[in-house]
């Protein structure tokens, strides 16, 4: 089909413009390694302070990059199994929302105003421009979904009783998902945060702005991975040269997140105070359930990776994974892809300790946390980012995938990377190493009292790590922009491969209908989120005045004297 | 989906259910749970140590940007030590790796972690919550010595 002119300039922006900023992202990644193994001992480089660098890292990687794609990667799955391009004005309206919000947000923090990480933690205070871009950002990316929403009904109506492409749907759970998950986000930012940034209100209940951060965050992971899932689920089989194994597996593994995404936040909690232990143990279990659809997702892709490799000829239990298209540049998607999913492997296994209750208590807050999940947003979901956005906007603008060698060289240096990164990450956690610390001043220095020599090898194994992920990205770089700036071959088209369902399955009204699972998803969400807020409400006492991140006293307190000079 | 599709489903429940056992039985026999929630009380921004007897100690400890009131406290071996803590401004963090005592420091509400000291030394305490531009300088210490 033909995009719009509308549709396929809102794909451009919105590809193009997270590579930009992520340039940025990548580039004070790998500066983080070298101040935490005291390679850098200093509060700054270049102009570009610690915790201000790894607030752009967080915020950039993580909400812009990942937001950014979701978005766009929908409108593009819409358009293609729709057949018809989502309307265009809304669409515009959303990317201008979301690009300003992401200029506001970057103005702030690199400003220095707003060095406040991604979380943003009250009492610490960030500029008011910090948060409203932040709202804008989502904002922008909740109006596409009310217009699948539109699409999905009319589509509905038009083909009573045929089954809805597994894509679609897992689209459609995704911002779901999101946008339930944003509420309270936007409850928190808009009402809590906002006034109290400006001074319009004197404090705010930190406990309960916190249960309202992670009601949102844990949900987030979801929202990054699943646009992953559905590239798995309807791309990666047919790709590999197979069918999918089962189609029903993959509709259930999406409505299973509906369900269970949300109410696990508060195993983000385990060490805090203001929420009683059986509310924690609860979202523990639930937590549990959640990893559900990622082991039936493992079992369903690998069985169709399998089908593939016996298709071709492989006997065996295992040959078939050495014979699959690791190598074939024109089919540099599956590398992509199957790097992802090597790094999803220790990635899933370790949330699985994060989740457990008493456990996280050995690794919450430790350099194990980032080990962990650069091996689940900076793995499948990064790879799968980089490598869709690489093939959406080739086939969007017409253009051909420049260096294809170096190309299919970035994921498999990524995994390198990543692995010998995360190694180092979790194994400094496991022997005490603290995250989001600019150790090189104090427990890397050895000229410090702080000085612990145990975290020496656990930093450098990060630095190797590190600099093998800033070259692979570098050479993404390198194949993006040269390709998204050569010259017009094609013509532009709307193209994705669909695998098929390798088994002839039943249609299933459970399966085909979105309703009662958004119905018992709210359900459990108030079975596990209504006692979590009650208990911030009761436990917690006094409400605290904002405090900037330079400056123990707080900020009405030491702004007075300034005044009073004056006068 | 076929009968492997349906195993694996219910492999991967029979898996969880193990999981979720095993931290109940740990949770039950052993006492490894997490992070007390108190009601809250401005008397806890108070640091202080307080002896109930020999071997059982009470320790109030008040974080705030960037020093853990109080920074050094001496305890003989084989104490039991109560920790409660609290924040003064932003959220802290409070590792003491080797106990496994991990909890967060929140302005406006208190915790309480328990543990014993059965080994001499240094522990070192780490604030490993992001607070500010002091935060890599923030530690403490109890001291165990051997009676």
């Amino acid at each position: 089909m033909n995009l719009t002119k509308t549709l396929k300039y809102n794909l451009i922006v919105t590809l193009f413009i997270p590579m930009v900023v992520l340039i940025l992202g990548i580039y004070h990644g790998l500066l983080q390694t070298l101040y935490r193994a005291g390679i850098i001992s200093s509060t700054s480089f270049f102009g570009l302070e610690y915790y201000q660098g790894l607030t752009i890292h967080g915020v950039v990687n993580a909400l812009v990059l990942t937001t950014f794609f979701a978005v766009a990667f929908g409108n593009y799955i819409m358009a293609f199994y729709m057949k018809k391009s989502p309307n265009g004005t809304w669409v515009t309206v959303s990317t201008l929302l979301m690009v300003v919000g992401t200029l506001l947000a970057a103005f702030a923090m690199l400003e220095g105003s707003s060095s406040v990480l991604y979380t943003f933690y009250p009492p610490m205070k960030a500029a008011p421009l910090f948060y409203i871009g932040a709202t804008l950002l989502v904002v922008g990316s909740w109006i596409p979904f009310f217009v699948w929403l539109k699409m999905y009904s009319d589509w509905k109506k038009e083909n009573p009783g045929v089954k809805l492409p597994l894509a679609v749907l897992g689209n459609l759970a995704n911002f779901i998902i999101w946008f339930i998950c944003t509420l309270p986000l936007a409850y928190e930012v808009l009402v809590l945060l906002l006034p109290w940034s400006l001074g319009w209100v004197e404090g705010i209940n930190i406990p309960l702005s916190r249960t309202l951060f992670w009601f949102f965050g844990h949900a987030l992971v979801y929202f990054w991975l699943l646009p992953s899932y559905i590239a798995f689920y309807t791309i990666l089989p047919k790709i590999a040269g197979g069918k999918l194994y089962s189609e029903n597996a993959g509709k259930l593994v999406f409505l299973l997140f509906i369900l269970f995404s949300i109410p696990v936040g508060t195993h983000h909690q385990f060490s805090e105070p203001a929420i009683r232990e059986g509310v924690k143990f609860f979202h523990s279990i639930l937590t549990y359930g959640v990893a559900i659809p990622s082991f039936i997702t493992a079992f369903t892709i690998a069985a169709s990776l399998e089908y593939a490799a016996k298709k071709r000829g492989s006997k065996g239990l295992f040959s078939w994974m050495s014979n699959q298209p690791y190598f074939d540049s024109k089919n540099y998607l599956f590398a992509y892809f199957i790097s992802g999913l090597i790094l999803f492997f220790f990635g899933g296994l370790s949330g699985l300790v994060n989740a457990s209750y008493s456990l996280n208590n050995v690794v919450h807050n430790t350099a194990w946390i980032p080990g962990h999940f650069h091996m689940t947003v900076a793995g499948p979901v990064f790879l799968s980012i980089l490598g869709l956005s690489l093939y959406i906007l080739t086939k969007v603008m017409g253009k051909e995938v420049k260096f294809p060698a170096l190309n299919q060289m970035v994921p498999y240096l990524w995994v390198m990377g990543v692995l010998i990164f995360s190694t180092g990450l979790m194994w400094g956690g496991l022997i005490g190493e603290p995250r989001r610390t600019n150790m090189g001043t104090s427990y890397l220095n050895p000229d410090s009292p702080f000085f612990n020599p145990s975290w020496v090898p656990t930093t450098a194994l990060a630095v190797i790590g590190g600099i093998l992920m800033t070259i692979s990205a570098l050479a993404y770089f390198v194949v993006f922009f040269g390709s998204v700036f050569g010259k017009k071959v094609n013509e532009s088209e709307v193209y994705l491969p669909v695998s098929e369902s390798y088994h002839k399955e039943k249609y299933s009204p459970y399966l085909e209908n979105l309703k009662p699972w958004v119905v018992a998803m709210i359900a459990l969400i108030m079975i596990a989120y209504i006692p979590a807020i009650q208990d911030t409400l009761k436990y917690s006492g006094a409400d605290a005045p904002p405090f900037k991140p330079d400056n123990p006293i707080p900020l009405e307190l030491y702004q007075q004297p300034k005044d009073l000079n004056k006068e | 989906m076929d009968k492997f599709e349906k195993l694996v489903i219910g492999f991967s429940l029979a898996m969880m259910a193990v999981f979720v056992f095993f931290i109940l039985l740990a949770a039950g026999t052993k006492d490894i749970s997490v992070a007390d929630c108190l009601p809250y009380d401005a008397r806890y921004l108070e640091p202080g140590v307080i002896e109930l007897n020999d071997s059982t100690f009470q320790i109030k400890y008040v974080a705030s940007m960037w020093q853990f009131e109080p920074n050094e406290v001496a305890i003989p071996v084989g104490s039991e030590v109560d920790m409660y803590l609290t924040s003064k401004d932003v959220v802290h963090g409070f590792q003491i790796h080797e106990k496994n005592i991990n909890l967060m420091a929140v302005y406006g509400s208190v915790t309480k972690a328990t543990t014993r000291f059965t080994e001499p030394g240094v522990y070192k305490i780490i604030c490993h919550e992001y607070c500010g531009t002091g935060h890599q300088m923030m530690a403490a210490e109890i001291v165990v010595y051997e009676d």
